[in-house]
């Protein structure tokens, strides 16, 4: 039957780090997946309920047509550039609570 | 002239545009066996010895993501159906911040050579990993046919007298030849290489028929959306060729809700008696159109997370933070990929209209290759050798993807099915002789599925390949990375019905599409032409089996809960431990002590 090894009663495995570790990261995940889909779900919306708007004419491209053919690259690459960069801080912390958790025991 | 008389007989061959595809060929082929010789042992064969840079890797990546679909298929699309046709470039690149934000880290902080290898890993079920098999084998054959295809277009355009089939079959063997000798170290290095070969191949061409003919604005410009009159000021020195009767009109074409995803109403609102037509399409139009876009951006956003031959490769970082860098740059190399294919349909829909008439390997798949000639009016000798290059990035799309798609497939069979289930205790050479001899018989499979797919848009195959993954692998994925109540029950429940219905889906879709054509495939598939008449009266119905991860993706999920609740007492015994080595920072050293611990325990 499920025994959970006892040899390991540091923070590292801790089930209260466990979920930290997990809550943290996810909630980082989730709010740029939010933007995104945001953005990503709100243009058919947008389409559906202000045609006009959407069909503006930018320079010969439909406003619809400029954001999803052009526009929207550079967009996805600045939320993942955020969460790349504040990903790699959150395992430094966690790294750094880890070795001081195995210390102080 | 410099060919052998075997090609004379296909009719008036450019010997530009055979000499840069042919140069294209050899040079994929000549890196392959190059690199045959570098790798030696079975772990080389798989994952290319687990150690490649983020730069090469990320262009590696990209380079094998870049299929016919997006080099050739994207620009046929935008074509043939106008604005709503640019979900897809959009998606495809986008759906990599999902892999991004949910997937990659993790996986690679797991370690495992195949997604069947995290199956059961995760799950401690060998019987869950011949389950996880069967849909790299589904997803694959799925992607591997509009790859066919494209070989198939791009054949016949540069011999005009071959037959289809004969590209498929030429292209098909030469490639599994390529991948049974070769194997992934030596992809890496092609696969790099043909990024910035498609790349050059598909920007160059864009550019300097812009600069001749009109920019991009201004094509677009020159369609008249609704309440407009033609043209407009952008629009004047675009000097348009007369639609013929086939194509979409300005309005429905620029617009959102048009020719591909209103299809299905418009047919059943032509199946009606006239005098409800106008009645009927007004209230079904555009909210089924509305929810044609939905599934279609779900399929492609969620089904780049699970596309099995794109996961294997994260393996390939040294750690997880590379993983996380190589899909940043993974993201940007294929986005500024994607703006330019779609301004070969728009172009090609104002000068080479001609294109809407012609069916299978003559229509509009082949405006990428068939685009550049215009050039040749004013430039002679110019318009060939543009289009010799975009022939050349063709080659690449679909060689570097098809062989990418062999090597996931292959390493499926031979390491998974050969290596643990047929004969554990097979030695490493017979397990070389055993992916060699997979990669033969699948190849073999895909070249004949590809032989009847020909009436079938290339990018539209890809995205059922995407909608097969979203519903199966996807949520596979996601929740045993995130949710720690999954027992292996739920997965495999849930995996198993969501793809297997997006699966039928995809089929029935295809044999009813097939039914139609007039050449010998709606002879083969006319006993399914029933479905078409259902069709008729139900378009929901059409719709949710042409696009179906509008329901497939939750249905997944869902059963995943439900079925994990169910069997609660079966959750992994050190579900905790598996949780931290996919969600701890690697410099902890959690998966070295898994590791150990699992050996000590297998070995009471």
């Amino acid at each position: 039957m499920p025994l959970p090894p006892p040899s390991h009663d540091d923070v590292v495995h801790s089930e209260s780090f466990l979920r930290l570790l997990m809550r943290r990261q996810l909630s980082l995940s989730l709010t740029c997946a939010v933007t995104f889909l945001g953005a990503l779900l709100g243009l058919p919306l947008l389409n559906y309920f202000a045609p006009e708007l959407m069909a503006t004419r930018v320079g010969g491209f439909t406003l619809s047509w400029l954001v999803i053919g052009i526009l929207f690259f550079p967009f996805v690459w600045i939320i993942s550039f955020y969460f790349i960069k504040r990903s790699i801080a959150l395992e430094e912390e966690e790294v750094a609570q880890a070795q001081s958790g195995k210390e102080t025991r | 002239m410099l060919f052998p008389p075997f090609f004379a007989q296909f009719g008036n061959v450019d010997p530009w545009i055979f000499a840069f595809s042919f140069v294209t060929v050899a040079a994929t082929i000549a890196m392959g066996f190059w690199s045959a010789r570098q790798s030696k042992t079975a772990s080389d064969f798989f994952v290319a010895g687990r150690s490649v840079s983020v730069g090469w890797n990320a262009s590696a990546i990209s380079g094998e993501y870049l299929s016919a679909a997006s080099f050739m298929g994207v620009a046929g699309m935008v074509m043939s159906s106008g604005y709503d046709a640019l979900w897809y470039p959009v998606c495809y690149a986008c759906g990599y911040l999902f892999l991004l934000l949910f997937i990659a880290g993790p996986l690679r902080r797991f370690g495992a050579y195949t997604i069947p290898d995290f199956a059961e890993g995760r799950f401690d079920s060998p019987v869950f990993r011949k389950i996880a098999v069967c849909f790299v084998l589904f997803i694959g054959f799925f992607y591997t046919m509009p790859q066919m295809k494209g070989a198939g277009v791009t054949l016949a355009y540069i011999f005009p007298g071959m037959p289809y089939w004969a590209g498929v079959v030429l292209v098909g063997a030469v490639i599994t030849m390529n991948v049974a000798l070769g194997g992934m170290k030596g992809i890496t290095l092609v696969q790099a290489f043909q990024y910035w070969a498609k790349m050059f191949a598909i920007s160059v061409p864009v550019f300097v028929l812009m600069a001749v003919f009109g920019f991009y604005n201004q094509h677009v410009g020159a369609n008249a959306a609704p309440g407009e009159t033609a043209p407009r000021a952008e629009a004047v020195e675009i000097a348009r060729k007369p639609l013929t009767e086939k194509a979409p009109k300005d309005n429905a074409w620029v617009a959102p809700f048009g020719p591909l995803t209103n299809k299905a109403v418009l047919a059943a609102a032509a199946a009606r008696p006239e005098a409800e037509r106008a009645a009927y399409l007004a209230e079904h139009q555009k909210p089924y159109s509305l929810l044609y876009t939905y599934s279609l951006i779900i399929a492609l956003v969620c089904g780049t997370a699970g596309l099995p031959h794109i996961l294997v490769r994260f393996y390939t970082n040294p750690d997880g933070v590379a993983a996380k860098r190589t899909t940043m740059w993974v993201m940007i190399l294929i986005g500024v990929f994607y703006v330019f294919p779609p301004v070969f349909g728009v172009i090609g829909r104002n000068l080479m209209p001609e294109l809407y008439s012609g069916v299978g390997a003559k229509g509009t798949d082949k405006v990428v290759l068939e685009l550049p000639t215009l050039l040749a009016a004013k430039y002679g000798v110019l318009g060939s050798v543009l289009s010799g290059i975009t022939c050349a990035g063709a080659f690449a799309a679909f060689m570097s993807t098809f062989s990418g798609l062999l090597v996931s497939m292959t390493g499926a069979l031979a390491h998974d099915v050969y290596g643990r289930m047929l004969r554990p205790k097979s030695t490493s050479a017979q397990r070389m002789t055993a992916f060699k001899v997979a990669a033969i018989l699948i190849g073999g499979i895909a070249i004949l599925l590809g032989c009847f797919v020909e009436p079938l848009e290339i990018n539209f195959m890809v995205g059922q390949a995407f909608a097969i993954a979203a519903a199966s692998y996807f949520p596979l994925l996601f929740m045993s990375v995130w949710w720690r109540g999954m027992t292996m029950k739920g997965a495999a429940t849930g995996m198993l019905t969501g793809g297997l219905c997006a699966l039928m889906a995809a089929a029935l879709t295809n044999f009813s599409t097939l039914a139609l054509d007039k050449g010998p495939m709606g002879k083969i598939f006319a006993g399914f032409s029933p479905l078409n008449e259902l069709w008729a009266q139900y378009p929901l119905l059409r719709i949710l089996c042409e696009q179906p991860a509008i329901w497939t993706v939750p249905l997944a999920i869902i059963l995943m809960i439900v079925v994990s609740k169910a069997t609660k007492a079966q959750i992994p015994s050190d579900v905790r431990m598996k949780m931290l080595v996919l969600h701890a920072p690697e410099k902890l050293g959690l998966k070295q002590e898994y590791i150990q611990e699992h050996q000590a325990g297998a070995g009471h």
